[in-house]
């Protein structure tokens, strides 16, 4: 079936009708079996060769095609009584409903029907909805009696009657999914047919019927169209047994009902016998169409699983729809474990020689590549830049296999050929990972071909995938054409996606190590010999500073922003370096920053209570030149980096994505040279510490019991709006929310990074003595909760955002007291993490602990749902450049998107503008 | 006792603009003012202010983002 391209105009739903369904089928199925013992499938069964075959050594009797070319043909079944369609029981209750029971008459007057009529005409020229209308109808024509009298002469208000006839009209019932009462008797499918037959055209219409396209009988199946095979491959399993899809077993059932039926029609059996045979054809069609139908059993394997009909293959995330239309799979990607590479750029990602071997990029051979190309086809599928295939000006698609194919396609390559060959150092590539929540989910890398088996990638980009290397595994795709790839590069690149849209400042940044690493370089005191610093500078990627007249000069390089004229007193921005002289981490990290940059902000180290020297929290940039402070979270870490916001925002992407990339280096050549290690001592405190901790902790219990005490003795005051009960617990929760506090402030007066002041005696510029509390003060991880939780006290744990209250009767637990209110008895946890809980306490945190699992569990699944819906009703909306958003049909949604017309990515966190920030540029500029 | 909805401090405020105030305000939009969104005609407001089907009402309301935005609804049935 190849070369038929043809432009849908038009789509027309409308219902077939059984001349549609005789007319298309080639053949009548009759027989419930499928193959005969000797393996050939029956003449006139649900495998008749005319429907159409699978096996390409096959040719089908009906289109002359092999398997796999013949589209395959539909079958029809006869039934032998018609079956109500099962889509269609609610449209036939409401057009039964709508229609006299005597004459078949729409329940309109004349001029009611030429009203609506002119209505539909209307809505259906200006192609608006009909639904509104339709609703109206079905509600005016409704005129149920609900109790028929019994006396026949009896006189009955008109309004109950037909206006055509004056038949009174007893009430229509639906009993989903298909039956139809009129009162009490069941309309048979025969009946309920002979009714819509009854029924106008000019009625239908009114109806929502359009006669052109469909007849309101034809909502009840006399003829069954039988799928083509190919729609219901049989598979032979490895015992050579055969094994049929759950379509054909539907339709055998239905098939030897059917002709059960036929033959007890033909031999005159009796009324109920017929009746039962035909309930039972009624339900197997049912189940064929929807195995799931509200009221009705679904039907089951032998095995006892309920199969896989029609509505089944086409419903829900695994249905045709979700999982084959929107989604597919594809070509040319590739997935594999992933795992970092602080060496390359957050740009690039590291991609297996053995994945770059297989996905290929297709070239236009020319002149000017035909060399190049050459090359790759002589190294073939197995050696690295080499080729897969090559496409033939005519179209051929040759694989290059070996050194014959290989001397065949060299002797015909000219300009015009495509030739599929390798990924190599360069390419663009889409990289993903899943769940893909936002735009940063899916960036355009550039291909570093490396070797093993895992994609690498620079660390700065976990943030925006979340990524980790707990066995994370991701996506990549290669782009087939030069649109896709251009289009990528500008829009897609990691690093345009710097900045992110959700609160207008960096996503991608600098984390742990990074941070950690750039702290232990910029503090205050530390220095390095002119060998180190330029080891360190060369290790990091950056450029060698000049050596003129006797001394070093950095930074004259004149990197601005963009457009800048280099100003007269641009000296000013240059670091001079004696022969000898020692270099400061401050210098080093000076060698990033562009020439004009000016900035001044709090280190993430001034949320310390003490920070020594004092002038390290705060940073102060000065033409380029760190003159103060100490760089951390806040300067360039994800989520938080100032230096590199100002650097995206002024400087334009590139010049952040190489200020990313060098400024990480220096970090781990910072963090190489001093080192940094972190063991259980780091959350060692003296004992005279723990004292401290145990005798406050003691104090506090003693003001719990007092609480509980001063409860039960009856003289504890009730807060406003609030029972006895809860204002103890509110009392008690505060206490003990004090007790884990102070606990932990004790602690953290001991663990500190390092001196504290100009008198303490201990002294270290290079060895800071805890980095545990290093990572946890610059922000590169953990926090100090978490260390004092280690050290100190592990606090109150909740359940449901109270004390703990389940368990036994009255009490948490068996060896507490009923009605027991003391702290122990509701999960606080007195010990340290690092002395260990007792059972008790661990069986409480254990309960804390789970809350937690199972609540992120739940909330990925609803946030899921969310973000699908959220998704589905903002699709399709468009931003014109004026502002305007609309939807695909030109309502307008906002007049001026986000109201203020603000792209978030733009913004400064969200705001329009920073006015502390430009007001600061405006003071420095006036110096 | 009759309440105001008016004065509530979640509703914000809805004006009826005139002929001569849409012919001025959509004459030079990128959109015909027929696409605006819609408002109910029994909307609790629309009936206090007295608006009809086919009215454009002006609504301004303090906006998160813009401090204060205008903006539009048609009335229909
Ligand atoms: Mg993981
Ligand atoms: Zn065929
Ligand atoms: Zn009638």
């Amino acid at each position: 079936m190849k070369g038929f391209i043809k432009k849908i105009e038009q789509i027309n739903f409308g219902l077939m009708s059984p001349e549609d369904i005789r007319a298309m089928s080639v053949v009548t199925v009759e027989t419930p079996d499928t193959y005969e013992d000797d393996g050939f499938p029956i003449d006139k069964g649900l495998m008749d060769p005319r429907l159409g075959v699978i096996d390409p050594s096959l040719v089908c009797r009906t289109c002359g095609f092999r398997g796999g070319d013949c589209q395959g043909h539909f079958g029809s079944i006869e039934l032998a009584r018609p079956v109500i369609h099962i889509g269609f029981g609610d449209v036939i209750h409401k057009i039964l409903r709508s229609t006299c029971n005597e004459c078949g008459r729409i329940l309109l007057n004349d001029e009611q029907i030429e009203y609506f009529t002119e209505k539909i005409n209307e809505a259906m020229d200006s192609r608006e909805s009909l639904n509104a209308i339709l609703k109206e109808v079905y509600r005016v024509a409704k005129r149920e009696l609900k109790q028929m009298p019994e006396d026949p002469d009896e006189e009955i208000d008109m309004k109950y009657c037909c206006p055509h006839c004056g038949a009174p009209q007893e009430a229509i019932l639906l009993d989903k999914p298909v039956t139809i009462r009129q009162g009490d008797y069941k309309l048979t499918a025969s009946e309920v047919r002979e009714r819509l037959e009854k029924i106008t055209d000019e009625d239908s219409f009114v109806l929502g019927v359009n006669p052109e396209v469909a007849r309101p009988e034809w909502l009840v199946l006399t003829v069954l169209p039988v799928p083509p095979v190919t729609v219901r491959p049989s598979i032979t399993l490895d015992t050579g047994e055969r094994s049929e899809d759950d379509l054909t077993h539907k339709l055998v059932d239905i098939l030897r009902i059917n002709q059960r039926l036929l033959e007890n029609m033909e031999a005159g059996a009796p009324q109920l016998i017929v009746e039962d045979l035909w309930e039972l054809l009624q339900y197997h069609v049912t189940t064929y169409f929807d195995n799931e139908a509200s009221g009705v059993p679904p039907a089951r394997h032998r095995s006892g699983r309920p199969l896989k009909t029609l509505t089944q293959r086409l419903k829900g995330k695994e249905g045709r729809f979700r999982s084959n239309l929107s989604g597919k799979r594809v070509n040319f990607s590739a997935r594999t474990v992933i795992s970092p590479d602080p060496n390359i750029s957050i740009n690039e990602v590291g991609v297996p020689e053995m994945i770059a071997k297989e996905v290929t990029v297709p070239v236009y051979v020319n002149e000017w590549n035909i060399e190049e190309m050459k090359q790759c086809i002589k190294n073939g599928p197995d050696v690295h830049p080499g080729a897969n295939y090559v496409i033939r000006n005519d179209g051929r698609k040759i694989r290059v296999r070996n050194e014959e194919t290989i001397e065949l396609i060299l002797e015909q390559l000219e300009p015009g050929f495509i030739v599929e060959r390798h990924l190599k150092d360069g390419d663009m590539v889409l990289f993903n990972r899943q769940p893909s929540l936002h735009r940063m989910s899916m960036m355009a890398h550039e291909v570093r071909v490396l070797p093993y088996k895992t994609f690498r990638l620079n660390l700065c980009v976990c943030p925006p995938y979340n990524a980790d290397f707990d066995g994370d595994e991701m996506n990549m795709h290669v782009f087939q054409t030069d649109e896709s790839r251009a289009e990528a590069k500008s829009l897609m690149r990691v690093q345009e996606h710097i900045l992110s849209p959700r609160f207008g400042g960096p996503i991608i940044g600098a984390i742990h190590d990074h941070i950690s690493g750039a702290y232990l370089l910029t503090r205050d005191g530390v220095e390095f010999t002119e060998e180190q610093a330029l080891q360190i500078i060369r290790k990091s990627h950056l450029e060698l500073p000049i050596f003129k007249g006797g001394q070093w000069v950095l930074k004259t390089n004149h990197d601005l922003k963009p457009d800048m004229e280099v100003p007269h007193d641009i000296e000013e921005s240059y670091i001079y370096k004696e022969k000898g002289e020692k270099w400061t981490g401050k210098e080093l990290f000076s060698l990033l920053l562009p020439n004009d940059l000016n900035l001044s902000y709090k280190a993430e180290i001034s949320k310390c209570p003490v920070v020594y020297p004092i002038e390290d929290e705060t940073v102060v940039i000065k033409n380029g030149i760190l003159v103060q402070g100490v760089i951390d979270e806040s300067a360039y870490g994800s989520f938080s980096g100032k230096i590199l916001d100002k650097i995206v925002k002024e400087y334009g992407p590139g010049r952040a994505k190489e200020f990313l990339d060098r400024s990480t280096d220096l970090a781990i050549c910072g963090i190489m040279k001093t080192g940094i290690t972190t063991s259980l001592n780091d959350e060692e405190i003296p004992e005279e510490a723990q004292d401290r901790i145990n005798e406050h902790l003691e104090k506090k219990m003693a003001e719990v019991d007092k609480l509980v005490e001063s409860y039960e003795e009856g003289y504890l005051q009730a807060l406003p709006g609030r029972s006895l009960e809860e204002t103890l617990e509110m009392k008690i929760m505060q206490v003990l929310g004090e007790a884990r506090d102070m606990s932990g402030s004790i602690a953290e007066n001991y663990l500190t990074m390092g001196k504290q002041s100009d008198d303490d005696p201990y002294d270290h510029v290079m060895a800071v003595e805890n980095h545990s509390v290093v990572m946890a003060r610059t922000g590169a991880r953990a926090s100090m909760l978490n260390l004092t939780q280690i050290t100190a006290c592990v606090g109150q744990q909740a359940v449901r955002g109270g004390r703990i209250e389940r368990g036994y009767l009255n009490r948490t637990l068996p060896h507490f007291k009923k009605g027991e209110l003391g702290a122990k008895a509701k999960g606080f946890v007195h010990s340290s993490y690092k002395s260990g809980l007792d059972p008790i306490e661990f069986f409480f945190h254990a309960m804390g602990g789970r809350e937690g699992l199972v609540d992120t569990a739940i909330r990925t699944a609803q946030s899921g749902y969310m973000q699908r819906r959220l998704v589905n009703a903002l699709q399709d909306l468009q931003v014109k450049p004026s502002g305007l958003v609309t939807d695909n049909q030109g309502n307008v949604i906002q007049t001026m998107f986000g109201e203020d017309g603000v792209d978030p990515a733009k913004s400064d966190f969200g705001k329009p503008a920073d006015l502390n920030k430009l007001i600061d540029e405006i003071r420095m500029e006036g110096k | 006792m009759k309440i105001d909805i008016q004065d509530h401090m979640l509703v914000p405020k809805h004006e009826i603009m005139t002929e001569e105030e849409i012919s001025d305000e959509f004459s030079d939009v990128d959109y015909d003012f027929k696409d605006l969104p819609k408002i109910k005609s029994n909307d609790p407001v629309v009936k206090a202010i007295g608006a009809e089907p086919g009215n454009v009402l002006r609504i301004t309301r303090e906006s998160q983002t813009a401090g204060v935005f205008v903006t539009y609804r048609i009335v229909e049935d």
